[in-house]
């Protein structure tokens, strides 16, 4: 039931750059205002993180491209994100995925 | 006196609409999404190395799943700590928009008890309390820490039951669990872009997203890929919006 320093460290670190854009808005945006390029540039940030993820776990493997015809993962994200545009289920998408690899993992291994 | 008037009756109307524990029932419908989103959280925080207190203690400081699946993620692969938590900045910095969104309804309020209205904003929370918004005209400080507050002990419940259920799972790879964070972000991102509708924009993004960083990774290694991807990306996007 230990907690590593190391830990530690990256947790109060996750903890407070998660914390500051949860409150700040809500406390400042009465007296200020975000520049409107501002408001643009955030709200492109979301698809962008989001697809960025998504580009990195699927097509490589600890840094180094994934050829296209051994890629297990790629094969079970497409049809991941064919559920969540019919389903719109954050859940459902989840575990469609989950199984979804699961069962391509045991058929090809 | 009429306005006095017209104030009283709404508020008569909304009789016990307000309270904390009515912010606890409107939860109810998101809990499912929680408890198995963050039990899934806890089992692969678990099969990534962390122990049970430090599972606990990172469900309770820092309370967003994405978040908690990346730190796991980079965790297992050696990621260095400094681009760990540049990416979940990154990652998190959506919530600018969901607390700017959110700051008109609680201006009435001393900067401090809107900050710990803001504190516990999630995803689920924000859409649960903006649909309150759009019926009620108003939210009430009580209902949104009810809501708030369900919402952070049953994803600290899920996270400790999947850190607990995690220790008898040696192989996540054979059950499939790594690959929730890929699944969790596909659907996210499907569901964020069906919501906003600019297809075209937010494919530009999404793509150019992909491909800097898959070069960028490798060229530079996996800790500063997303990092620059989402920078580059988001500049992208604003200058294609401009220009259109």
């Amino acid at each position: 039931m230990e907690v590593r320093w190391e830990v530690l460290l990256i947790i109060l670190g996750a903890a407070l750059v998660t914390f500051l854009p949860r409150v700040l808005p809500l406390m400042l945006l009465s007296r200020l205002a975000l520049p409107e390029w501002g408001v643009r540039w955030l709200s492109h940030v979301s698809i962008a993180v989001m697809a960025a993820l998504v580009g990195q776990e699927v097509l490589l493997h600890e840094g180094n491209w994934v050829s296209l015809s051994s890629n297990v993962e790629l094969l079970a994200a497409i049809p991941t994100f064919l559920v969540a545009l019919k389903t719109r289920s954050l859940l459902g998408t989840v575990v469609f995925g989950i199984v979804a690899i699961m069962l391509l993992r045991y058929w090809l291994a | 006196m009429r306005e006095q008037n017209i104030r009283m009756k709404a508020e008569a109307a909304l009789g016990g609409e307000d309270t904390f524990l009515q912010g606890v029932k409107d939860c109810i419908p998101t809990l499912l999404g929680y408890l198995s989103i963050g039990f899934a959280a806890g089992v692969v925080e678990k099969t990534a190395g962390l122990s049970v207190a430090e599972i606990a203690l990172m469900s309770l400081c820092l309370y967003a799943g994405s978040a908690q699946f990346i730190a796991a993620g980079m965790m297992a692969a050696n990621g260095s700590a400094s681009a760990i938590i540049i990416t979940i900045f990154f990652v998190n910095l959506r919530h600018i928009l969901l607390s700017a969104a959110l700051s008109p309804y609680f201006r009435h309020l001393p900067g401090v008890r809107n900050m710990l209205i803001g504190a516990l904003l999630t995803d689920e929370t924000f859409g649960v309390a903006i649909n309150e918004a759009a019926r009620q005209k108003r939210i009430s400080e009580r209902w949104m820490h009810g809501l708030n507050i369900t919402a952070y002990s049953n994803w600290f419940l899920a996270n400790i039951a999947g850190a607990f259920f995690g220790q008898w799972i040696a192989d996540p790879e054979k059950f499939g669990l790594d690959f929730a964070l890929p699944a969790m972000f596909s659907g996210l991102l499907v569901l964020s872009m069906v919501s906003r509708k600019k297809w075209v924009l937010d494919s530009v993004v999404a793509v150019s997203a992909v491909v800097i960083t898959v070069g960028v990774s490798i060229a530079f290694g996996a800790n500063i890929g997303v990092i620059a991807a989402t920078v580059m990306a988001a500049t992208i996007g604003m200058v294609v919006e401009k220009w259109k």
